[in-house]
């Protein structure tokens, strides 16, 4: 299939799965079990990615910062911005990329080599909307959540590098954090969240309602919906940071 | 009453149903056969909607289901039960949730209520009490296959559709599998349509038999009638067995 096939398979799935659902009642207990999926699921892993990418970034920054021209609390902003501006929503969006990707491409695969969709569809329930509207919209309302989390304990894993290590004195990294900070960026991170989330969902959607054969199929799904996803995410945040950060 | 009239399906370049015509009769069992890629399971998928068809029509009583737009077409799959070959039971649920997934949504019945009926239906497949809350990975194959019934029965359907409904099971679980759906296409007054490479089934509840071969319906007939053909292509598939055969010389010397 060409791309331009792919593309047009992927936005009438889109269509139908914003269709009006058969039972908001039954979508909206739907979403609510795709927040715990995705979001509370995924705390663990962004914890302790944030932690250990906000120490090994204040190391690195220290460690090329050494000039004395440069201020101290250089560090520590550069801390701050760099887990604001793209580890935490970049970075941590490709690891969920992994985990929430690969899960939703698998499930839905399976689902549809042993004809659950077809069920669902027989019984006059539109599947699309009831399998992936609640993903998305769960995703959606979880990965800013997310993405604020990982901003807070990836300066917190500064804070801990700079306490353990000593590279940087902790009044001049907590200084650093709070020194010259720009709320827009925030707004940035959020905005890209907002995009990562949806491509996530929907790309691994498509790749699991499209898986047709056995368990390979489904497999080979699950590894396509997360590599297609990051190097969205990737081109998506070359895009927004072209559109929102240059003047 | 499901009517087909002429119906048609290709891929690319290969023709797999060639100008079907078929009757299937409410309070029956209407059994289609043929041979591993004659076509049959291409024919169930137009006959439930998931594949649209090339050429002609089908008519679930004299309502024009092939020829209707998609919410249309939503409303006729309410009456719509379907076994899978393979369950096709939601994983994620129990056995009570995927009996009251239909109920759920598309009934307006307070939740005791829908729960009572799935728990009634479940019964009438002699599912035990306390399989109600395993999940599908954890009972039998013929306990999804009844499970499975419970779900395509729980709104009531005026048709029933079963794909291989023996398939994978072991020969007394598949006599009651037939039975049950037997006994419900009976007691519901529905119309059932079953396909089956299984000829103890064929022989054991069939009212009505149509042998699919190279995507065309080749015979059609009762049980009576199959023991008694002199189609070449039928005796072959019916009659491959020693068994089967001597079945038949024996039917024949009366």
């Amino acid at each position: 299939m060409s791309i331009f096939t792919h593309l047009g398979k992927y936005y009438i799935l889109m269509a139908q799965a914003f269709a009006k659902p058969d039972k908001f009642k039954v979508v909206w207990k739907r979403v609510i079990d795709e927040m715990e999926a995705i979001g509370i699921g995924s705390i663990p892993i962004v914890a302790i990615l944030s932690v250990f990418m906000g120490a090994v970034t204040l190391l690195q920054m220290a460690y090329n910062f050494s000039n004395p021209l440069v201020p101290d609390y250089t560090e520590g902003l550069a801390t701050r911005d760099t887990m604001i501006l793209e580890f935490a929503p970049t970075i941590i969006s490709l690891i969920l990329a992994g985990k929430v990707g690969s899960a939703i491409a698998g499930n839905l695969g399976t689902m549809k080599v042993t004809e659950q969709i077809d069920a669902l569809e027989i019984m006059g329930v539109n599947p699309q909307s009831y399998l992936i509207m609640p993903k998305v919209v769960a995703a959606l309302c979880v990965f800013p959540f997310i993405v604020v989390i990982a901003i807070f304990l990836g300066t917190f894993g500064g804070y801990v590098a700079a306490l353990l290590t000593g590279v940087v004195s902790v009044e001049k990294y907590v200084f650093g954090i709070q020194y010259d900070f720009e709320p827009f960026y925030v707004t940035y991170a959020l905005i890209k969240a907002e995009f990562f989330a949806l491509i996530i969902t929907s790309v691994s959607s498509y790749q699991g309602f499209i898986t047709s054969g056995g368990a390979k199929e489904v497999g080979d799904s699950g590894t396509r919906a997360v590599v297609y996803s990051c190097i969205i995410i990737l081109l998506f945040d070359l895009i927004l940071t072209q559109l929102l950060l240059t003047v | 009453m499901i009517t087909v009239e002429n119906i048609s399906k290709s891929f690319e370049t290969k023709d797999v149903l060639k100008d079907i015509n078929l009757d299937l009769k409410r309070g029956e069992v209407n059994m289609i056969i043929g041979k591993s890629g004659a076509g049959k399971s291409v024919l169930l998928k137009c006959l439930v909607g998931l594949f649209d068809v090339d050429k002609g029509r089908i008519l679930y009583d004299d309502r024009p289901f092939s020829e209707m737009g998609y919410q249309k077409k939503k409303e006729i799959r309410k009456e719509v039960g379907m076994l899978f070959q393979g369950s096709a039971l939601f994983d994620s649920k129990t056995v009570l949730e995927n009996v009251m997934f239909p109920l759920t949504i598309f009934s307006d019945k307070s939740p005791e209520e829908i729960k009572e009926r799935a728990l009634f239906c479940l019964r009438r497949v002699n599912i035990e009490e306390h399989a109600d809350h395993l999940f599908p990975a954890e009972i039998s194959g013929g306990m999804q296959k009844r499970v499975a019934i419970a779900r395509a029965i729980a709104l009531q359907p005026r048709y029933l559709f079963c794909d291989e409904p023996n398939s994978g099971l072991d020969p007394q679980t598949s006599i009651v599998i037939d039975n049950l759906i037997k006994e419900i296409t009976v007691e519901l007054d529905i119309t059932t349509v079953v396909i089956s490479h299984d000829m103890n089934s064929v022989m054991e509840i069939s009212d009505t038999i149509s042998f699919i071969h190279n995507g065309q319906k080749w015979w059609e007939g009762s049980r009576d009638d199959i023991m008694t053909t002199d189609n070449q292509e039928v005796v072959d598939f019916v009659y491959a067995s020693n068994f089967m055969k001597t079945l038949r010389e024996n039917f024949n010397k009366g």
